[in-house]
């Protein structure tokens, strides 16, 4: 059983009670709501005759659904407008701030809380997304919930939940050149699997993962998830208060040193013990892109889609499934394979240093024929800066769009989606059939700057040849 | 049935028993991208959505999916295998199939949040060993008419049609919870208004380290 990791000390500090069916009351330090997963729990808290219990600890934004050709009201999708109209409805009852868009702070619920510093270590954070582990990366224990939980969360600002093991992934090394935190998370996937992290909290250490930025490092966390792992988290180090220090949220003066105090004290210490470890070397990580059908279906950018002799048994009937679905034989190399869509963007991969990733990449390049190319700023702030530095017009010219901030076609709730058998080289992080809007529809999941690579030539291709030309 | 009358049919109170038709649903991995996909997802209310369970594997099968096949119309138990549920945590896809009329599930494995999803429902989702499983999905596979009868409060199942039952897993907490009714612990968690008052008063970010 862990003991003195981060992950039991943020529990212990947040247990309100031993429930009677054997699970704990967390409390809960940071609720983040949307519009997709609120209504139902809003109603519900109505029906109970509740009220929220912390509407300071609660924030929201509008992410999912929101168009990013045009962001004027009323959207032109009246379920669309529906959704946001509830929240606003909700959030004005019960004195909710809104993040609502124009108001300079709107953007994907896992872009904004951070970059507003309401995301700090040692907090437990929940949200009706699974995306949440991404604020693992401060040191925060969170994870995704459901509307029932939200409901709860709501209700009484804590959850009955019951503790995880905690599994450490140790990575030496540094990455390579044209190597990304997304495909560090790739590997780590393909290595341990979609289901691997079932029952475990995971802890990133390592010098790798001590050279991450904040950034990078909400790209590992954000993808925990994907590995089976509700939450994700990075130790709190000098690289998180310097990304936190001066933030709208976070705390100044004398609170502040308080503050770096609290958050050191929370670090897995050198005593700690956890349930497992898996070590692995960040010098030997490709490039890496999935050819099939669940996140854990990665390889590097040089190889070929795997055969079934190659897939562990267990693995081959949905590999099989994959080859089908994606009509990629066994054999054939992912590179060079063509794109139809080039998707930058989402809460795995949308913020700045994404962006500027990519338009290295793009920068004096043209959107090869028949390809189109958009991306997606995570957030108004994401935007605001891309756009003061010139990465607007750097991916305009290349032959980009550069849209307004959302999830977009990372689930196409809204209507960026793919059209039949299209295939899209995405920086998103799901791959599953039909998630990015067609019921046929084929994802490859890559960095952003594998995207801009793909965009540009046509088809996917190793960006390190690329950031060398 | 209206929305109305299928609602006034949820689950409700201690759950100790389900007892109905089995619809096996072969396959790993099965996330809840498949089980309700986004676009459903665009609504303020959970009521339509069991028309929608599976909508696009449906419509590829055009009519072979075992939620449309005859057979399995009225059927209140899902045989699933491994990682069953998982991707994205929305309530929507147990909320879908509750809807549709599954009242239990039973695989080799759930995915966390769908799991803790299902038990805020009132829907024990119980476990198997791979070998187990597929003898459980084999069996009832070949007599979709079997009336399965799953016992929550001892973990087990067992048909009109065979002679043996099987035993299944199903963690105390949750054993619990279900069986005695608390997995609708709303009223619970608010209850402890004092301590949830000093936990909070434990908690230095409350205060923004106001010290």
């Amino acid at each position: 059983m862990s003991a003195g990791t981060l992950y039991d000390k943020v529990w212990d500090l947040h247990r309100v009670a031993e429930l009677p069916g054997g699970s704990t009351q967390l409390f809960i330090g940071l609720h983040l709501i949307h519009e997709v997963t609120t209504p139902q729990a809003f109603a519900g808290l109505r029906d109970l005759g509740l009220t929220v219990r912390h509407p300071e600890r609660t924030v929201a934004t509008v992410d999912h659904i929101v168009p990013t050709t045009s962001q004027e009201r009323p959207f032109a999708d009246p379920l669309a407008e529906a959704m946001l109209e509830t929240l606003e409805r909700n959030c004005a009852d019960h004195g909710i701030t809104l993040h609502g868009l124009g108001s300079g702070r709107q953007g994907i619920v896992h872009v904004i809380a951070p970059e507003l510093g309401l995301t700090q270590p040692g907090m437990t954070v929940a949200c009706g997304d699974s995306h949440t582990s991404t604020h693992g990366a401060f040191g925060a224990i969170a994870f995704g919930i459901g509307t029932s939980q939200v409901r709860d969360v709501l209700a009484s600002q804590s959850l009955a939940m019951t503790k995880l093991k905690v599994r450490r992934l140790w990575v030496d090394g540094q990455l390579q050149r044209g190597v990304y935190a997304k495909d560090l998370v790739l590997h780590v996937i393909r290595r341990l699997g979609v289901k691997a992290g079932v029952g475990y909290a995971y802890e990133f250490a390592g010098p790798a993962i001590d050279a991450l930025s904040m950034e990078e490092r909400m790209t590992l966390c954000n993808m925990a998830i994907e590995g089976g792992a509700r939450c994700g988290y990075v130790n709190p180090d000098a690289t998180t208060f310097a990304y936190l220090e001066g933030r709208p949220s976070a705390p100044a003066g004398a609170a502040w040193e308080r503050a770096v105090a609290w958050w050191q004290s929370l670090a897995s210490g050198p005593e700690a013990v956890f349930d497992d470890q898996v070590d692995f070397d960040a010098a030997t990580i490709p490039p890496t892109i999935t050819w099939g059908i669940t996140p854990g279906q990665g390889i590097g950018v040089d190889e070929a889609v795997p055969s079934l002799e190659q897939t562990e048994p267990d693995e081959r009937p949905i590999a099989e499934e994959a080859y089908r679905y994606m009509d990629l034989a066994p054999g054939t190399p992912i590179a060079g394979l063509a794109v139809d869509v080039c998707f930058i963007g989402s809460c795995t991969n949308g913020r700045l240093s994404d962006l500027q990733a990519a338009a290295a990449v793009a920068k004096g390049r043209q959107v090869a024929a028949g390809i189109t190319a958009f991306v997606v700023p995570g957030s108004e702030q994401v935007a605001a800066a891309a756009e003061a530095e010139g990465l607007d017009v750097i991916f305009r010219e290349a032959g980009f769009q550069w849209r307004e901030p959302g999830c977009s076609m990372c689930l196409a709730m809204n209507p960026d989606r793919l059209e039949g058998r299209q295939i899209s080289a995405s920086s998103s992080n799901r791959n599953f059939k039909g998630r990015q809007g067609s019921a046929s529809g084929r994802t490859l999941l890559m960095s952003p700057a594998m995207v801009a690579a793909a965009a540009v030539t046509g088809h996917v291709a190793d960006v390190r040849l690329l950031l060398d030309a | 049935m209206t929305s109305a009358a299928l609602a006034s049919l949820l689950p409700v109170g201690p759950i100790t028993r389900v007892t109905g038709r089995a619809l096996v649903l072969r396959g790993d991995d099965i996330d809840t991208d498949r089980i309700i996909p986004a676009r459903f997802l665009k609504c303020v209310t959970f009521d339509g959505l069991g028309q929608q369970v599976f909508a696009d594997d449906r419509i590829e099968l055009q009519g072979a999916h075992p939620f449309d096949r005859p057979e399995h119309q009225g059927a209140r138990l899902l045989l699933v295998n491994r990682n069953f549920g998982c991707g994205s945590s929305r309530e929507h896809a147990p909320q879908a199939l509750m809807r549709w009329g599954i009242r239990a599930v039973v695989g080799e494995s759930f995915a966390e949040i769908f799991y803790g999803n299902c038990l805020a429902l009132g829907i024990p989702c119980l476990t198997a060993s791979h070998e187990l499983m597929l003898a459980i999905q084999a069996a009832a596979g070949a007599d979709p008419a079997a009336e399965l009868a799953l016992e929550v409060t001892t973990a087990s199942l067992s048909s009109s049609q065979a002679a043996t039952g099987w035993e299944l897993e199903l963690a105390p907490g949750p054993r619990q919870m279900l069986s005695t009714g608390l997995w609708d612990g709303t009223g619970q968690l608010v209850a402890n208004a004092p301590a949830l008052a000093a936990t909070a008063a434990r908690l230095p970010y409350m205060t923004n380290f106001a010290g």
